[in-house]
C-alpha cells in the first residue's frame, strides 16, 4: 500500500504532527526505530514548556515557541495530561551583568511574551526563597511552564492512533528515494515503505535524512544534557523554574519543579558525534552540581534519585528548519528541533498539518475525537472514589509501584490501551511505576510478572525498552530442569 | 472495619515477632498488614542459612527462620492481611491501608508499631555515571529474580558494594553458574559481615576490591562492560587506575536506607545518622504510642537482634495500651550520646522509671576500630571500659545498661558512648 504521509520519528515533533494530520481523511503512517514512542530526544529533556523570550526575534523558533506556549493549556486539557504554568526567571547575579536581562525582556516584547517583569533582589527572594542570595535580578516569566514530557508525548500519538494513524515500532529507517512517479521509498529493517509525503521529524537523525535527498546539505550535532533528578521530598524546593543567564551553549542549567513534584537540575552542553551517546559522566554531573548551586541555596544533593543524559538535535545555524525542502519535493522537514522544542510541539504540529492540508488538499474529518483520557492517577484520588474504583476492578487495590503509589489498575489501563506498554519503560512513561526514590527496585519484577501475564511474552524477553535491553538471560539452574 | 489494639506495619522479622511478643503480654486484638503475598518479609528470598543462631542455637535459611515466627502467629491466632499496602499512619495512630478485597479502610488503632524495614540504595543516589541500560540491579532485586522467580540476570558479574546481600548474591550467582569477576568497594572496608567476605567470596576466589568504585558503565540497551577506579581519601576516583571488565551483569549493594515514608508523613521525629525513627527505651517513637523496630529503625546485621528488639517494641506496646496509653513525661529522661567513633545509639533517650531490669543499647562505628575500648560515661564519670579486638562498620555494637547501675546516680542527665584506645 501507498500512504499518504509517512512521519519518521514518534517523539514529541512527529506525534504532534500526526495528531494533526489525524484530523484529516489521509492516510498516515509513523514509523520509530524505538520500541515505544517519545524513545529519543523526547524522553530525556527539562521537561519545561518555556515562555519564548530567548529565542532570536524573528525566527522561526521564537514563533513556534510562543505560539507552543500559548496553546499547550488547552491541548493539555484535551489530553488529560499535567500541565502548570508555574513561572520561569532567568536570574542575574553580577550586577555588571543586568543589562542581559532587560535585553532579554526587550527580546521576549518583540517575539510576544506576555506578562514578563523584571523583578530586584528583594522580590526574587519574595517569591522564591532558595533563590541565591547573590542575585541582583531576574526577568520573571509568569506563562512559563512544566510538563510530563512522556504524558505529552504518549498522548499525542494515542490520540492520533484513536484517530486512525497507524504507528509502526522497532522500525528504523535506512534509504530514502523517489521514484519517478513522485513516490517515496523508505527502505527500513521491517521491509519497503511507500508515501507520496515524508515527514522528517528524527530528531538528531534529521540530518541524515535530510542529506540523503538534498544537495543542500545541513548537519545536526548531538548536545549531550547531563540532569539530576531529585526526590519528592524535595518537592517546593523551588516553585518557579530557575535559570542563569544564557550563554551561547544555551540556557545553561536550570533547577525547577517537576510536575509530578520532584526537583530537577541540568542540563549540561556537551557537543558529541556519537548519536546515541546518552551516558552521563562525572564531569557533566560534577558540572550540573557546581552550577546548580550558584543558582540555588540549600540544593539537597542528597536527595538525588537518579541521573541521566539526553541528546538535544542542535543544528549548527541554531534555528528550527520546517518545511518542504527545495530540491525534494514532497519531502517536509522538521529539523534541528532542540530546545524549545517541547514548547513548540503543538505549534509546530499546527504548522506542519496546516502545510500538507493545503498542499495535499485535505478535507477534515467528520468525527476526529479530540480528547483522550490519561490513565487514572489513583494516588491523587479520596478514599469514596478510590473504592469505587477497587469495586469495579480490584487490581486498583493493588500497590505495584510503593514509591509513587502506582496500582495494578494504572498498569493494566497502560498496557491495553492504544499504542500500550510492552516495556518496563512504557509501563514507566505511562504510569510512573518505577519513577520514584527505588528506581524500580520494588517494582520491576512485579512489572515484569504482569507484562508476562497480560501480553504473552516469555520473561527472558521482557525488556526494559529497545531490543538487547532483556533483563533476565535464562531461567535459573533449578527451574529449567 | 474491625477495630485493633495494635496495628503492626509490615509482616517480616520484626512484624512478626512484635505480634507474638505481643500476643503473649495479654493483648488479643493485634492486626499485622503485609505488602506481600506471604508473611515472612525479605527472609524468604534469603534462601541462605545463618540465620538463628542467637535466637535458636541452630544455623537455619532465612524461610525457615521466618517461619518459626509465622508458626506461632498462626499457633495464637494473630490476625494479619496479606497483599495489603498501608498508604499512610496519622499523628493520632489512624492507619489507611488498602488491598482488593477490602479496598481502602482505615483502622483507628491504640498503638501502632513500625516494621517496615528498609530498602537498597538504588544507582541513581549512587551518581555513577554511565548508560543507564538493562543488567543493573540492586542486590536484592536480584535476589528476587534468583530465588523466588528462578531466573538469572545474567552470566557475567561485576558488584559494586560489599554490602551483606552483595556478598550473598556473589556466592548465589557463582553458584548458579555465574562468573563473579570482581566486587568493588569504595569504602577502604566492607559493609558487610566478615563471615559473608570469607564464606561468600574467599571461598569461591572472589576478589574483594576496597576503595574502589564504578566509573562507567558501557552499553546502550544491555549492559556489557563496567570499568572500576581506585578511589583516594576523598572517595573521588584516581585517574590512570581504571580497570575494564567485561560483563553483562552489574549489582549494586551500597547501603540500606530505612522505608520510613509513613513514620515521616505522620510527623515522628527522626535521626538523621540511621534515617529511622528517634525511640526512648521503650522503643516509643516521638509519638507516644507509635513504636518502632528492626530495619525501619536502624539496619540491623543479624535477624536475631531484629527479633529481640521487635519483641520488646511488641511488649511495650501492650504496657501502654495497659497503663491507658498515656503520654511518656519524659522529664527524667537520660541523654544518649554517641561521639569519638561510635555513630549513634538505639534507643536515644532512656526513662530509668521504664526501662527494665538490663537494656541493650545497639549502635556502629564509623570506621574500622582495632584494639580499642567501648568506654560509657555516665555524664563525666567513666563507669564501662570493654576491650574490642576489632570493631567494623559492617557489625552492629551493643552495651547492656543496668537499672540498678542508672538508678546509683539520680543526677544522671548523659550516657556518653566513645571509642577509645584506652
Amino acid at each position: 500500500m501507498i500512504y499518504d504521509v509517512i512521519i519518521i520519528g514518534a517523539g514529541v515533533t512527529g506525534s504532534a504532527v500526526a495528531r494533526e494530520l489525524s484530523k484529516y481523511n489521509t492516510n498516515v503512517c509513523v514509523i520509530e526505530k524505538g520500541e515505544d514512542v517519545c524513545s529519543g530526544t523526547s524522553k530525556a529533556n527539562s521537561a519545561i514548556i518555556h515562555a519564548g523570550y530567548d529565542c532570536q526575534p524573528g525566527s522561526v523558533m521564537a514563533k513556534m515557541n510562543v505560539r507552543g506556549n500559548a496553546m499547550m493549556g488547552d491541548l493539555a486539557k484535551d489530553l488529560d495530561i499535567p500541565f502548570e504554568r508555574n513561572g520561569s526567571l532567568v536570574i542575574c547575579i553580577y550586577e555588571e551583568e543586568f543589562g542581559g536581562i532587560k535585553e532579554l525582556y526587550e527580546r521576549g516584547l518583540k517575539n510576544g511574551v506576555p506578562d514578563l517583569k523584571i523583578l530586584n533582589h528583594d522580590e526574587c527572594l519574595a517569591i522564591e526563597p532558595n533563590v541565591t542570595d547573590k542575585v541582583v535580578g531576574a526577568l520573571y516569566a509568569p506563562t512559563a511552564g512544566i510538563i510530563c514530557p512522556f504524558k505529552l508525548n504518549i498522548a499525542l500519538a494515542e490520540n492520533a492512533n484513536v484517530n486512525g494513524v497507524d504507528f509502526r515500532f522497532n522500525t528504523e529507517a535506512e534509504d530514502l528515494k523517489c521514484d519517478e512517479n513522485g513516490i517515496w521509498h523508505i527502505r527500513t529493517n521491517n521491509g519497503e515503505y511507500l508515501t507520496r509525503y515524508v515527514v522528517n521529524a528524527a530528531g538528531v537523525y534529521a540530518d541524515k535524512f535530510h542529506n540523503m535527498v538534498s544537495n543542500n546539505k545541513i548537519h545536526i550535532r548531538p548536545r549531550r544534557g547531563d540532569y539530576l533528578l531529585l526526590d519528592k521530598t524535595t518537592g517546593g524546593f523551588v516553585k518557579h523554574t530557575i535559570f542563569p543567564q544564557p550563554t551561547k551553549f544555551g540556557k545553561g542549567i536550570l533547577v525547577a519543579p517537576t510536575i509530578h513534584g520532584n526537583t530537577l537540575a541540568g542540563p549540561t552542553a556537551i557537543d558529541l558525534d556519537d548519536k546515541e551517546a546518552i551516558s552521563t559522566t562525572q564531569d557533566g554531573l560534577d558540572q550540573v552540581i557546581e552550577k546548580a548551586t550558584m543558582s540555588v541555596k540549600n540544593l539537597p544533593l542528597r536527595q538525588v534519585i537518579t541521573s541521566f543524559a539526553g541528546l538535544r538535535a542542535h543544528e549548527d545555524n541554531h534555528e528550527f528548519i520546517l518545511g518542504e525542502v527545495e530540491d525534494a519535493p514532497h519531502f517536509i522537514d522538521c529539523a534541528g528541533i532542540e530546545s524549545p522544542g517541547l514548547s513548540s510541539c503543538p505549534a509546530i504540529g499546527e504548522y506542519i498539518g496546516n502545510l500538507l492540508r493545503d498542499k495535499m488538499g485535505l478535507e477534515e474529518k467528520e468525527h476526529w475525537i479530540s480528547t483522550r483520557k490519561d490513565v487514572v492517577a489513583t494516588a491523587d484520588l479520596s478514599i469514596e472514589e478510590r473504592n469505587e474504583l477497587i469495586k469495579k476492578n480490584p487490581a486498583y487495590g493493588t500497590i505495584i509501584c510503593r514509591c509513587e503509589s502506582i496500582t495494578e489498575g494504572e498498569i493494566l489501563d497502560a498496557i491495553h490501551r492504544p499504542l500500550g506498554a510492552r516495556s518496563l519503560d512504557g509501563v514507566k512513561r505511562r504510569t510512573r511505576a518505577g519513577m520514584g526514590r527505588c528506581q524500580a527496585g520494588f517494582c520491576s519484577p512485579r512489572v515484569m510478572e504482569i507484562l508476562h501475564r497480560e501480553l504473552g511474552i516469555p520473561m527472558e524477553q521482557i525488556k526494559k525498552n529497545d531490543i538487547g535491553s532483556e533483563i533476565v538471560l535464562e531461567r535459573t539452574k533449578g527451574e529449567s530442569k | 472495619m474491625k477495630q485493633y489494639d495494635i496495628v503492626i506495619i509490615g509482616g517480616g522479622p520484626a512484624g512478626l515477632a512484635a505480634a507474638v511478643a505481643a500476643k503473649k503480654a495479654g493483648n488479643d486484638n493485634i492486626l499485622i498488614l503485609e505488602r506481600d503475598h506471604e508473611l515472612g518479609g525479605i527472609l524468604n528470598q534469603c534462601i541462605h542459612n545463618g540465620f538463628g543462631l542467637h535466637t535458636f542455637k541452630e544455623e537455619l535459611t532465612g524461610p525457615e527462620y521466618a517461619y518459626r515466627f509465622i508458626e506461632q502467629v498462626y499457633e495464637l491466632g494473630i490476625e494479619y492481611k496479606l497483599n495489603t499496602m498501608v498508604m499512610d499512619i496519622s499523628a493520632d495512630k489512624v492507619v489507611t491501608a488498602m488491598n482488593r478485597e477490602d479496598g481502602m479502610f482505615q483502622i483507628p488503632a491504640k498503638a501502632v508499631i513500625l516494621a517496615m524495614g528498609c530498602r537498597e540504595r538504588p544507582r541513581g543516589a549512587l551518581n555513577i555515571p554511565g548508560y543507564r541500560p538493562a543488567g543493573i540491579f540492586s542486590a536484592g532485586t536480584a535476589q528476587r529474580l534468583v530465588n523466588i522467580e528462578g531466573y538469572m540476570p545474567g552470566r557475567e558479574v561485576v558488584i559494586l558494594g560489599s554490602g551483606d546481600i552483595g556478598l550473598i548474591m556473589a556466592r548465589r550467582m557463582t553458584l548458579e553458574g555465574a562468573k563473579v569477576k570482581v566486587v568493588a568497594e569504595l569504602m577502604p572496608y566492607s559493609g558487610g559481615l566478615k563471615r559473608n567476605i570469607v564464606q561468600c567470596l574467599d571461598d569461591y576466589g572472589i576478589p574483594l576490591k576496597l576503595s574502589h568504585t564504578v566509573v562507567d558503565i558501557e552499553g546502550r540497551n544491555h549492559v556489557s562492560a563496567v570499568t572500576i577506579a581506585e578511589v583516594g581519601p576523598d572517595r573521588r576516583p584516581i585517574p590512570g587506575t581504571e580497570e575494564r571488565y567485561t560483563c553483562d551483569t552489574l549489582l549494586l549493594s551500597c547501603g540500606l536506607i530505612p522505608e520510613n515514608e509513613l513514620s515521616r508523613s505522620a510527623g515522628i521525629d527522626m535521626s538523621n545518622i540511621t534515617s529511622g525513627p528517634i525511640v526512648n527505651e521503650s522503643l516509643e517513637t516521638s509519638i507516644p504510642g507509635i513504636f518502632a523496630c528492626g530495619n525501619v529503625l536502624h539496619v540491623h546485621d543479624l535477624v536475631d537482634y531484629v527479633s529481640e528488639e521487635a519483641s520488646r517494641a511488641g511488649e511495650n506496646a501492650v504496657k501502654y495500651i495497659n497503663a491507658g496509653c498515656k503520654a511518656h513525661e519524659g522529664s527524667n529522661d537520660i541523654q544518649l550520646v554517641a561521639t569519638s567513633g561510635a555513630r549513634y545509639t538505639v534507643p536515644s533517650t532512656i526513662d530509668p522509671e521504664n526501662m527494665d531490669k538490663l537494656l541493650t543499647v545497639r549502635f556502629r562505628v564509623g570506621d574500622v576500630y582495632k584494639n580499642c575500648y567501648v568506654n560509657v560515661y555516665f555524664n563525666d564519670e567513666r563507669i564501662m571500659h570493654n576491650k574490642k579486638r576489632i570493631m567494623a562498620p559492617g557489625e552492629m555494637e551493643q552495651i547492656i545498661l543496668q537499672k540498678k547501675k542508672i538508678e546509683e546516680y539520680p543526677d544522671l542527665k548523659t550516657i556518653t558512648i566513645k571509642i577509645e584506645k584506652d
